[in-house]
C-alpha cells in the first residue's frame, strides 16, 4: 500500500468575487519529495500555500495535509508544517537565538536543546547573539528558515524563500532544503528562479489558477513538444520580433547574451536562418539545444 | 569612441563604522550596459544611490552626461532616468495622471509632456490602460510604469536598481525587451544591479563588488574564461557519498549539487589530478560513475568563486 501523500487536494477551488484564484486543483505529493511550484504572478500559488495551511476556506473541494484535513483540523496542520514567506516573519530587535526562541515558545516546543540543535544544524551558530536588523538578507533567511523547523514539522512550505538573495545564498539555501529533505521532511517551494526547479524532485506548474503540469522535471522535458534551439542573431530584438511572427516558432525567450526559441520538430537550423536572412537579419550562430525547465515553463506559459 | 555617460572615481561612502562603498572608479559609455553584480550587503544599491545623486559622497566624483554631481547636480539630473527597487506610485492616480505627475515634477513644460508620454506609454505598453489607476495594475504593469517614468525625461543615462528582483521569468522578458532597444540607438548609457546571472550576461560589461570595491571587472564571457577547466560535472550514485569524497579532496575549492549532478570547482590546474583521484576513491568505495568530466563555466560559478575568495568573511 502506499503511505498516505503528504499533500492531497481534490478540486481544491478558491474565489475573490468573480475571481478564481485556484481552480480545481488536484494535487498529490509524496513524503520526502520535494516540490517546486511554479507559476507567473498571480497564478494561485501563494492561495494555495495558504489554503494548504488552513488559513484560508476554499471556496470548493478539500485539502489533506499530512492526513489532516485543511478545514477541520487546520491546528493539526500547522502543528505539524512549516511555513516561510518571501517576507521573513523575524523580530529586528530581537537576537537571532532570541527569536528561535520566541517560536519555539510559540510552537510549544518542550525539548530545550533544539533552539541550540537547529542554530547548528542551519550554520547559524556565529550569528546566534547578533539583532536581526544587523544580520544580511542571506543570514535572515537562514533564520526565517530555522523558525519554520523549529517544531520538527514533517512538510514545509516556502513561498519565495530566495527572492532578493544572492547566487551564493541561494546555493546555501538549496543545500539545505537538500539536507531536510533527506531527513524525510517534504517540501513544497514556490519560485522564479527556474534553475531552482531544476533541483526539485517534483515540479507543479500554475496558470491562471489551474495546474498545468505535475512531474518530475526530466519527464517534463521529455514531454515539451518541438525542438529547442540556442541562437545568436543580430540586430537580436529584431530577430525576436521577426521569429514571433513566424508559425513554427513556438516561443522566444532571451537567455543570457542569445535567444532560445522552440520550434516544431521537423524544422532545420538552415530554415530559421534563411528566414531571418530574407527578413534582412544574420544568424551567427544556431544549434540544436536540451529542453531546460524554464523552456518547459516559457511553454505552457505561452500556450493558448 | 562613445561618450563617456556615467564617470565614478574613487567614490567613498561609510555609515558609521562601516565602508558601504570603499573606493569605487567606473566609467559606461553611451550605447553601453553595465551590470553591477555582488553578494548581499557588498555595497550595490549604495552605489546606485551615491551615482544618482540621492546620497552624498564621503570622498571621490561623480559625473552623469558630463556633469559633476557636485557642482552641477541640476544638470545631470535632468539627464537620469532612476529605477529603484521599491518605488511609489500613486494608487489613486491613473496610469497618465502618474506619469503627468513624475513629469511635472521633472520640470517638463505641458507641451512636452503630452507627447512624450502618449509615445512612452505606447513604447512601454501601457497606451490602452491610460485611464486605469495604478492600484488596479498587475506587478509586470506597475514596473513598466515605473521605467515609463524613468524615461519620461529622455534620460541620456538610466540607473536601474534591481528591477527584476521577485519578478516571474515572462515579466522579465518583457522588461529586458524593453531595455535592449533602448541601447540600440547609442544615446543611453545604463547601469543595472541584478541578482541574476542570465541577466548579467545580457550586459556589455560587469563590475562584481565586494565589500565595497569593484573586485572584478570585464565582459561576461571573459569573466567566465577565469575559470576555465576547473569546473567539472560529476554524475553517479550514490551521491551524497561522491560529495563527501568530493569535499575531502585536497585540490577541490568547491562541491555543489545541482539536482543529479554534483559541480565541483577544483583549484587552478589541479583538475586532472583530482579527477583521477577522485574516480579511484570513488572505485574503492564501490560507487558507479556515470558522468565526470569538466563543463564549460558558467557566471554563477565565476560569482561564487569571487564572492568566497575572502574566506574571513561570513557568507551565509
Amino acid at each position: 500500500m502506499n503511505p498516505e501523500p503528504a499533500i492531497r487536494t481534490h478540486n481544491l477551488t478558491r474565489r475573490f468575487g468573480d475571481f478564481v484564484a485556484v481552480d480545481h486543483l488536484n494535487l498529490e505529493v509524496q513524503p520526502g519529495q520535494v516540490l517546486g511550484y511554479l507559476g507567473p504572478n498571480g497564478s494561485g500559488k501563494t492561495t494555495t500555500i495558504r489554503m494548504l495551511l488552513g488559513l484560508l476556506h476554499p471556496s470548493e473541494g478539500d485539502a489533506h495535509v499530512l492526513g489532516y484535513d485543511v478545514v477541520a483540523q487546520p491546528e493539526l496542520v500547522r502543528a505539524n508544517s512549516g511555513y516561510m514567506s518571501q517576507k521573513f516573519a523575524l523580530y529586528h530587535e530581537l537576537t537571532a537565538r532570541e527569536n528561535l526562541t520566541f517560536y519555539a515558545g510559540i510552537y510549544g516546543v518542550q525539548d530545550r536543546s533544539r533552539v541550540s540543535q537547529v542554530l547548528e544544524e542551519l550554520g547559524l551558530g556565529a550569528v546566534q547573539n547578533q539583532r536581526v536588523q544587523t544580520l544580511s538578507a542571506g543570514w535572515r533567511q537562514r533564520l526565517a528558515l530555522a523558525t519554520a523547523i523549529i517544531h520538527r514539522p514533517g512538510l514545509l512550505f516556502l513561498d519565495e524563500p530566495t527572492s532578493g538573495v544572492d547566487p551564493v545564498a541561494r546555493r546555501a539555501f538549496w543545500d539545505l532544503i537538500y539536507e531536510l529533505s533527506t531527513q524525510g521532511i517534504t517540501v513544497m517551494v514556490s519560485t522564479h528562479y527556474m534553475d531552482e526547479a531544476e533541483y526539485c524532485t517534483q515540479i507543479g506548474i500554475m496558470r491562471d489558477g489551474k495546474l498545468l503540469a505535475l512531474a518530475e522535471p526530466d519527464e517534463l522535458k521529455r514531454q515539451l513538444p518541438g525542438q529547442v534551439w540556442e541562437m545568436s542573431a543580430e540586430p537580436l530584438l529584431q530577430a525576436v520580433e521577426l521569429l514571433e511572427q513566424q508559425p513554427f516558432v513556438r516561443t522566444v525567450a532571451l537567455a543570457g547574451d542569445h535567444l532560445r526559441i522552440l520550434t516544431d520538430s521537423a524544422v532545420n537550423a538552415e530554415q530559421i536562418s534563411t528566414y531571418l536572412a530574407a527578413q534582412g537579419v544574420q544568424t551567427l550562430s544556431v544549434t540544436k539545444g536540451t529542453p531546460t525547465i524554464e523552456d518547459v515553463f516559457m511553454a505552457l506559459s505561452n500556450s493558448g | 569612441m562613445a561618450e563617456i555617460r556615467i564617470a565614478a572615481h574613487e567614490v567613498h561612502k561609510s555609515f558609521g563604522a562601516v565602508h558601504a562603498v570603499d573606493g569605487v572608479s567606473l566609467q559606461v559609455s553611451a550605447g553601453e550596459i553595465y551590470g553591477l553584480v555582488g553578494p548581499d550587503g557588498a555595497g550595490k544599491t549604495t552605489l546606485v544611490r551615491l551615482l544618482c545623486g540621492a546620497l552624498h559622497l564621503d570622498a571621490g566624483t561623480v559625473s552623469l552626461a558630463g556633469f559633476d554631481m557636485a557642482r552641477r547636480p541640476e544638470r545631470g539630473r535632468e539627464r537620469l532616468g532612476y529605477l529603484a527597487q521599491r518605488f511609489s506610485l500613486y494608487d489613486d492616480l491613473t496610469v497618465e495622471e502618474n506619469l503627468r505627475f513624475f513629469a511635472e515634477v521633472r520640470g517638463l513644460p505641458p507641451a512636452q509632456w503630452r507627447a512624450r508620454s502618449r509615445e512612452i506609454l505606447g513604447f512601454v505598453g501601457l497606451a490602452q490602460f491610460e485611464t486605469r489607476r495604478a492600484a488596479q495594475l498587475s506587478g509586470g504593469m506597475k514596473q513598466k510604469l515605473g521605467l515609463a517614468i524613468a524615461l519620461i525625461n529622455e534620460p541620456q543615462v538610466l540607473l536601474l536598481d534591481e528591477p527584476t528582483t521577485g519578478v516571474d521569468p515572462m515579466t522579465r522578458q518583457d522588461f529586458w525587451r524593453l531595455i535592449i532597444p533602448l541601447l540600440r540607438s547609442g544615446d543611453l548609457a545604463v547601469l543595472v544591479s541584478t541578482p541574476y546571472m542570465d541577466e548579467a550576461m545580457r550586459c556589455t560589461r560587469i563590475g562584481f563588488m565586494r565589500s565595497g570595491r569593484i573586485i572584478s571587472e570585464g565582459a561576461p564571457n571573459d569573466l567566465r574564461k577565469q575559470l576555465d577547466g576547473r569546473i567539472v560535472e560529476l554524475v553517479g550514485e550514490p551521491q551524497a557519498e561522491f560529495a563527501q569524497l568530493a569535499r575531502a579532496d585536497g585540490g577541490m575549492e568547491a562541491v555543489q549539487r545541482f539536482g543529479r549532478q554534483l559541480h565541483l570547482r577544483v583549484a587552478p590546474g589541479q583538475r586532472e589530478a583530482v579527477v583521477q583521484r577522485l574516480q579511484a576513491a570513488i572505485a574503492a568505495t564501490g560507487g558507479q560513475v556515470e558522468r565526470i568530466g569538466p563543463i564549460e563555466p558558467q557566471l554563477e560559478d565565476v560569482f561564487i568563486a569571487l564572492a568566497e575568495e575572502q574566506p574571513q568573511e561570513m557568507q551565509a
